[in-house]
């Protein structure tokens, strides 16, 4: 008898043996909550920074002159992209960009100075940015080999609580969540940022808008 | 009475002995006793257990809909448990439909020798691991070792306690016993190509790690991973971390194969919306760890293009056929009821001798290998607690671990008769003595979780009150209905009188 034939009898005949108590899952807690942009907005800033990523607001029109800004500041000289990134955002940017293929070894990311990407949806209660390998974010590996990621994330993909956020996924694609950069509490729970993971991460927030506060 | 399983026919069976860690050398109260002796040991113990538990409080208190959440997660895995056999098989064919390969193993040897076969079907000699209690309690790493297969733990706790010839003392900080300066040491001695000035800063010794471990994450084309949920409609797999080494392990080889207890499925992808709020925040305190990966079979072009998943019994499926005890199987490893537990505060990881310490470990274990007679220290474990309840308001999930700490005793009693169990509990209320913070009143609240015999009275108490019940035996509370009993006058005045007793 294979063991998957075994493992499931046993389950059935322990479930027979000691019937389960039939169970309503209750369904009390938040969901479909809304916050209007700039309090919605707020909160992602203050979660962001409370994990020690950097963050930066513009408006769309800005966005070039603002990676480049934060490329530079960063030491950046070579800069991976996705396939699907928008060209125009790196327009201003003066050092090397790389187009990240499937073909590139993962190693080879290692000589990139930085990654920048695009987002599919944020958390803002909780300042998580979930990457699912859309163009705008390829694989999983060009933003985790770099030491530096610079994630651009759009207003309108900024949603109030984890029920939110996760209700915009495609459950298959492969999906990472960022909470700021890598960081460990293993020796005396102190905190330490940067272990494997990049240890920079930078947000820039783009409004469709000119931005209501200046940053 | 449920079935307990010590050798009745049709009871499923326990984790076979002799593999794995799962059972420690010696009795709770022996093992608590070299740990007492430790002062540094209590010192970094009681620090990581008090911070966490006040970054927990801290994010627990920012959601208004906590208990809601809680309420919901306990629902979520008691439907799950009690549809088991449809979900595993709804959550295979989601995998296999993605590209993924699924095995079953029945016990940890069958578990160890699948995946030495896939790894040595890679032709790899070295597998780099991400933190995994379900290797660590089949014992992968020393199985792997004796065919010459080197496993690599990339977590920075599970590197030190790896390289340091160890133990985990702690399901979330497998290294929370250690100070800085033991894993300069460890390091120095121990770590290949490490900087010889390397001080003790815990930035530059994470430095350290980063840098060992970074070759072996391009190069490696192997890794084994535990998971913290399989979602059965979707057949994702999902990892929680902190540190990037999981990413780098579940993106960058060639194959991946995944270890999996059968209790770790949920139901559906919008489930996800209720442990990742619990989980995060019970564990580490945060409102969400750095890194969470999911996964759904093989992606052509992102990450390993081999994806196998081991699904595990081991001794779940013994948990699962009693009715009391399969709550245990509800746990999602967060850590929070051994951060709160008095007595994991004063003895440490150690002393429970087995993968999952604390009070989980102490109600899981013995249900995972059941317990073999009155010499086994496994049977000692559910003596291992003073019953002060915190574990219970603790946990995100709401196991009910001192009704399952009871209910255990019963069974221990009946079948292998007092004794021992008089020693563990002296161990508990030594570990207790010691903690000063902890008032009688406390203790007592514990008062009528006590061991009770057949004659449903409690003729046995922790010294100071043993001396208590000597004279006289308390009725024992009706095992499911504590929290009545508690609340009643009865209650109120047994407790009442206990205490006066014992500080008098
Ligand atoms: S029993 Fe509850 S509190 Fe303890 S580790 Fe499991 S889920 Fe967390």
């Amino acid at each position: 008898m294979s063991s998957r034939t075994v493992i499931l009898g046993r389950i059935r005949e322990a479930l027979v043996d000691a019937p389960p108590t039939p169970v309503t899952v209750p369904r009390e807690y938040r969901v479909d909550r809304t916050l209007p942009d700039a309090e919605r907005i707020d909160l992602l800033i203050d979660r962001l920074e409370d994990y020690d990523a950097r963050v930066y607001r513009c408006d769309t029109a800005h966005l070039p002159a603002m990676l480049a800004r934060v490329l530079t500041d960063a030491g950046a000289r070579r800069v991976g992209v996705p396939t699907g990134l928008d060209e125009s955002w790196l327009a201003d940017f003066g050092g090397e960009v790389v187009v990240d293929g499937t073909d590139i070894p993962a190693p080879d990311l290692e000589d990139l100075d930085a990654v920048v990407t695009g987002s599919a949806v944020t958390c803002a209660e909780t300042g998580t940015i979930f990457l699912d390998a859309g163009p705008d974010q390829g694989r999983r590996a060009l933003t985790l080999v770099p030491d530096v990621h610079v994630c651009v994330v759009t207003v309108d993909s900024v949603e109030v609580g984890v029920p939110e956020a996760l209700a915009r996924l495609v459950p298959e694609r492969p999906t990472t969540l960022v909470s700021g950069p890598s960081a460990t509490v293993d020796i005396e729970l102190e905190r330490v940022q940067g272990v494997h993971g990049p240890r920079h991460l930078h947000v820039v927030l783009v409004d469709q808008a000119p931005p209501r506060t200046p940053s | 009475m449920t079935a307990v399983g010590l050798g009745l026919p049709g009871f499923p069976p326990r984790a076979p002995d002799g593999v794995g860690f799962l059972r420690g050398t010696e009795s709770f109260p022996e093992a608590a006793h070299h740990e007492l002796a430790n002062p540094q040991l209590r010192r970094n113990i009681a620090k990581a257990t008090h911070t966490i538990r006040e970054k927990r409080l801290r994010v627990t208190g920012e959601l208004p809909d906590w208990q809601a959440l809680r309420d919901t997660g306990s629902a979520v895995k008691v439907d799950t448990l009690n549809r088991l056999p449809e979900l595993l098989e709804q959550f295979e064919a989601a995998v296999v439909a993605r590209g993924g390969v699924v095995h079953w193993a029945a016990d940890a040897i069958e578990a160890d020798a699948i995946v030495t076969e896939l790894v040595e079907a890679t032709g790899s000699r070295e597998v780099i691991k991400v933190k995994s209690m379900a290797t660590q309690e089949i014992g992968l790493n020393e199985h792997l070792e004796s065919v010459g297969i080197r496993a690599y733990e990339t977590d920075l706790a599970e590197l030190i306690v790896q390289l340091g010839h160890d133990k985990p003392s702690h399901i979330l900080v497998p290294a929370i016993h250690r100070n800085r300066s033991e894993i300069r040491e460890i390091f120095l001695n121990e770590m290949d190509g490490v900087d010889p000035n390397l001080d003790d800063d815990p930035q530059h010794l994470a430095a350290a790690s980063r840098k060992f471990l970074r070759h072996k994450f391009m190069t490696v084309p192997v890794a084994v991973s535990g998971a913290n949920f399989g979602i059965a409609e979707t057949g994702t797999l999902g990892v929680v971390e902190s540190e990037g080494n999981g990413r780098m392990c579940l993106t960058l080889p060639q194959t991946l194969i995944t270890v999996m207890g059968i209790e770790k499925i949920i139901p559906r992808f919008a489930d996800l919306e209720v442990f990742l709020q619990l989980l995060p925040r019970s564990s580490t305190g945060e409102r969400m760890n750095p890194y969470t990966s999911m996964w759904t079979g093989v992606t052509p072009g992102d990450g390993p293009q081999n994806f196998h998943v081991v699904l595990l019994d081991n001794g779940r499926t013994a948990a699962l056929a009693d009715a009391i005890g399969r709550q245990a199987l509800k746990c999602i490893r967060c850590s929070a009821c051994l951060n709160v537990c008095p007595v994991y505060e004063q003895t440490g990881g150690h002393a429970y001798g087995s993968t999952y310490p604390g009070p989980i470990g102490a109600v899981l274990t013995p249900q995972l290998t059941g317990m073999t007679g009155k010499d086994d220290p496994n049977a000692s474990l559910p003596f291992a607690s003073s019953l002060c309840g915190a574990c219970f308001d603790a946990c995100p999930v709401e196991i009910d671990i001192p009704s399952l700490l009871i209910e255990l005793r019963h069974q221990k009693v009946e079948h292998t008769g007092f004794g021992p169990e008089a020693a563990a509990m002296r161990a508990a209320s030594i570990a207790m003595s010691s903690a000063t913070r902890f008032a009688l009143a406390q203790k007592a609240a514990g008062l009528g979780r006590l061991v009770a015999g057949k004659k449903g009275t409690i003729s046995t108490l922790p010294p100071p009150l043993s001396g208590w019940t000597d004279a006289r035996d308390i009725p024992a509370p009706p095992r499911q209905t504590f929290r009545q009993w508690w609340k009643s006058a009865e209650g109120r005045a047994a407790i009442a009188e206990a205490r006066a007793e014992a500080s008098s």
